[in-house]
């Protein structure tokens, strides 16, 4: 009777999430016919089953998936270097907001606005930030060519990524806190603590849950990063992700890759939340037995934050 | 997928929230692969049913935004005039990109949605091969009046799939204040002579920046390329198609700019170029010469204190060797979907699109370059547009890109070799052998 109840839910899942799933994993052993008659110049074939030759060009970069690694280790730059930076600032972010005395509600919406801002606009944005003439480089008072292939090019990308997103952690790290119970604090006091011993021991340890959820998305977000580079790059290969590799192939009618490249991000996708869960234990499933080690709450704090967790 | 998905906050299991970031992702490559199948059959030994032109009924006019609305005004005329055979604009998006991934789409689906398709010059070969447009018989179409360079750009294999409907080229903008400075009367016809006049003004100001073109990488970069290969005399491809990237007329023209950036003549900052920011430059003053379409004309003529060049600019044909150089032609061609109804009322209607009268209209209110040969020598174009005659002699010495099937990965294959060798990661040698090879392989599948 209860899978009966269920059923309805797993067939909607089954459409939307296992359908496309499946067709694209079929699609990726495909490729494109683009064979030409000589005499009349038209296209002879369709589609040819050829196993998993897109998944091989990728991975040895032969042909069409000569951009493979560079998309690859550039998704992992962006998401390793920018996700980090991006925890730091939005902890200290939240911080300063939980802290805020004078015009919490300012301070609160004015670190929320790039947070706000529609990527595209903020890619555009930073587009005439870091023109050739613009402020960046006047700020600078030294002419970096950020829109052009290198290390300039990509560090271009991680700051308008951090400046955007580090309010998104920021935002669910101030929830955490505000759930974290005074009494705490003024026991920690008590008994001595500085102000750093009461980050690492108190703050963070209870808070965690919350950040650990709220890196966890990041993590997933800026894995499929888009739109960013995309507009603020063009097709420059420093800035060229996975997505763009897969959404690139699309437009040449090459969907066999198309589709390998959108399976191998997801599988990748997939096995960093997977090893993220398992690390940091994101209590992303809501389970409520949870167990000790993935709570190291001071023993002497530890009755007193029993009943105020989440 | 443009913006992240809504925040799975719902969700119980972690599995599904990493689902829903993909999904958009697979269903895209899905919705579009699963189709595919169908479409690539449609061509097979090349004997396409013979088109019917003499059906006659309501059709679409598929095309990107009409921005000055004055192809509404065109409509209201015709459909008056033809009130059983109306034609609808279906605005498409305003980025070329999308607007060929919905024609493609709508190809693949076999859609009749679509009848007239404004299409790219650089799509013809593509959407030909494909058959996703039919040949045009080309006794319906006043194609005498039409320049000869553009209707080129939409032929593939010598039949004709499109009619163009507006075309461009670049034009080389010069200062007339700084070519007196350097003791010319008249803008320089080649790169050994604008780099002379370039390292003379250089002398007297450090600052000046000299030559500035779209360099960036993207497909202005193709734009480039295809033009100075043209330029030197020689061609990317050759009529049957075969690539000649690595002929000496190449390696002329590619290393000339390069020597331009090497010796300073082209600053490095062009590597950031597109359209505008070039323009900006020179609207600035920082730029003493300017490769650029013609839109520049009418924005670095204006009074309003926008252009600290107004009153000085004077254009001619784009730099090159021996003489004059060829531009690369942009523009806008009609073809006829295969999968449409009516096609007899779409061939009358392309006709009606590029006759002298509606050209010249649409030449004055867009400021876009007509097709038609008779619009050049009018006399109100003329006053609107004072260049117009080295417009049309840049037209006529036009050079269309690549016309391949492949565009796609032969676009991004140029970008690639120019941007290394214009950049200074390659020497052009090297770089351009590289093309060879990838050209190679690109059109030998």
């Amino acid at each position: 009777m209860a899978y009966l109840l269920l059923l309805p839910t797993l067939i909607l899942l089954a459409l939307v999430v296992g359908f496309p799933l499946g067709l694209s994993a079929w699609q990726s052993l495909m490729q494109t016919g683009q064979g030409i008659d000589p005499a009349t110049g038209l296209i002879i074939k369709g589609d040819t089953f050829v196993g998993l030759e897109n998944y091989i060009d990728a991975v040895t970069g032969a042909g069409a998936g000569a951009g493979f690694w560079n998309a690859f280790w550039n998704t992992t730059l962006f998401t390793v270097v920018g996700v980090s930076i991006e925890t730091v600032l939005g902890v200290a972010m939240a911080l300063i907001m939980a802290k805020a005395m004078r015009a919490t509600g300012l301070v609160r919406a004015s670190i929320l606005i790039p947070w706000a801002i529609p990527t595209v606009v903020s890619a555009l944005m930073w587009q005439l930030i870091f023109d050739a003439n613009g402020i960046a480089n006047r700020l600078l008072d030294y002419q970096v060519l950020w829109t052009t292939e290198g290390w300039q090019a990509k560090a271009a990308v991680l700051i308008a990524d951090i400046w955007k997103t580090a309010p998104y952690i920021g935002l669910l790290t101030l929830a955490g806190l505000q759930t974290i119970d005074k009494q705490v604090y003024e026991a920690a006091t008590v008994d001595g603590a500085n102000r750093w011993q009461t980050f690492w021991k108190i703050t963070l340890p209870l808070v965690r849950p919350v950040l650990v959820v709220a890196v966890l998305f990041r993590l997933l977000d800026a894995m499929r990063m888009f739109d960013l580079p995309y507009v603020l790059l063009g097709t420059l290969d420093s800035g060229q992700t996975l997505s763009m590799l897969a959404t690139d192939a699309a437009s040449k009618t090459n969907f066999g890759a198309a589709s390998a490249y959108s399976m191998v991000l997801f599988a990748y996708i997939c096995l960093v939340a997977f090893l993220f869960i398992k690390l940091f234990g994101a209590d992303v499933i809501g389970d409520q037995d949870r167990s000790p080690k993935k709570r190291r709450v001071p023993r002497s704090l530890r009755t007193t934050s029993e009943g105020s967790m989440p | 997928m443009l913006n992240s998905t809504s925040r799975p906050l719902a969700s119980r299991r972690t599995v599904l929230a990493v689902g829903g970031a993909t999904t958009a992702a697979a269903a895209l490559a899905a919705c579009s692969g699963g189709s595919s199948g169908d479409g690539g059959d449609g061509g097979d030994g090349g004997d396409a049913p013979a088109a019917d032109f003499e059906e006659r009924g309501p059709i679409t006019l598929a095309k990107g935004k009409d921005t000055t609305g004055k192809l509404a005004e065109f409509l209201e005329t015709w459909n008056s005039e033809h009130p059983d055979e109306e034609v609808t604009l279906i605005e498409l998006p305003e980025a070329s990109d999308e607007q060929r991934g919905q024609m493609i789409n709508n190809a693949q689906a076999k859609s009749d949605a679509y009848t007239v398709l404004g299409l790219d010059v650089v799509w013809t070969a593509e959407f030909a091969a494909n058959q996703w447009v039919v040949e045009l018989p080309k006794d319906k179409f006043p194609l005498d009046d039409l320049i000869p360079a553009t209707v080129t750009t939409a032929t593939y294999f010598e039949k004709l799939y499109g009619v163009p409907f507006i075309t461009n080229a670049e034009l080389l903008f010069s200062r007339t204040d700084l070519l007196e400075q350097a003791g010319l009367d008249g803008p320089p016809e080649t790169f050994d002579e604008m780099y002379a006049v370039i390292e003379t003004l250089q002398k007297d100001d450090p600052e000046l920046l000299g030559f500035g073109s779209q360099y960036s990488k993207y497909e202005g970069l193709t734009v480039q390329a295809a033009g100075l290969v043209a330029s030197a005399g020689g061609g990317l491809f050759d009529a049957e198609g075969k690539p000649h990237a690595d002929s000496a007329e190449a390696l002329t023209g590619i290393q000339t700019v390069r020597d331009g950036f090497d010796k300073g003549f082209i600053p490095q900052e062009a590597l950031t170029y597109k359209e505008e920011e070039s323009r900006a430059a020179y609207q600035d003053g920082r730029l003493a010469f300017l490769q650029n379409w013609p839109y520049v004309w009418a924005l670095g003529q204006a009074e309003d204190g926008s252009s600290s060049v107004n009153g000085k600019m004077v254009a001619s044909l784009v730099p090159g060797f021996d003489g004059p150089g060829s531009s690369t032609l942009g523009g806008l061609n009609l073809g006829v979907s295969s999968f449409a109804k009516n096609k007899g009322t779409a061939v009358d209607f392309i006709a009606f699109m590029v006759d002298a009268v509606q050209q010249k209209e649409w030449g004055l209110a867009t400021a876009q370059a007509p097709a038609n040969v008779g619009v050049y020598e009018d006399a109100d174009m003329l006053e609107a547009f004072p260049f117009l005659p080295q417009l049309k002699d840049a037209i006529d010495n036009g050079t269309s890109r690549p016309a391949v099937v492949q565009y796609g990965e032969v676009t991004q294959a140029i970008q690639e070799a120019a941007y290394a060798c214009f950049s200074g990661e390659k020497d052009a040698e090297p770089a351009m052998k590289d093309l060879q090879t990838q050209l190679t392989e690109l059109t030998a599948k």
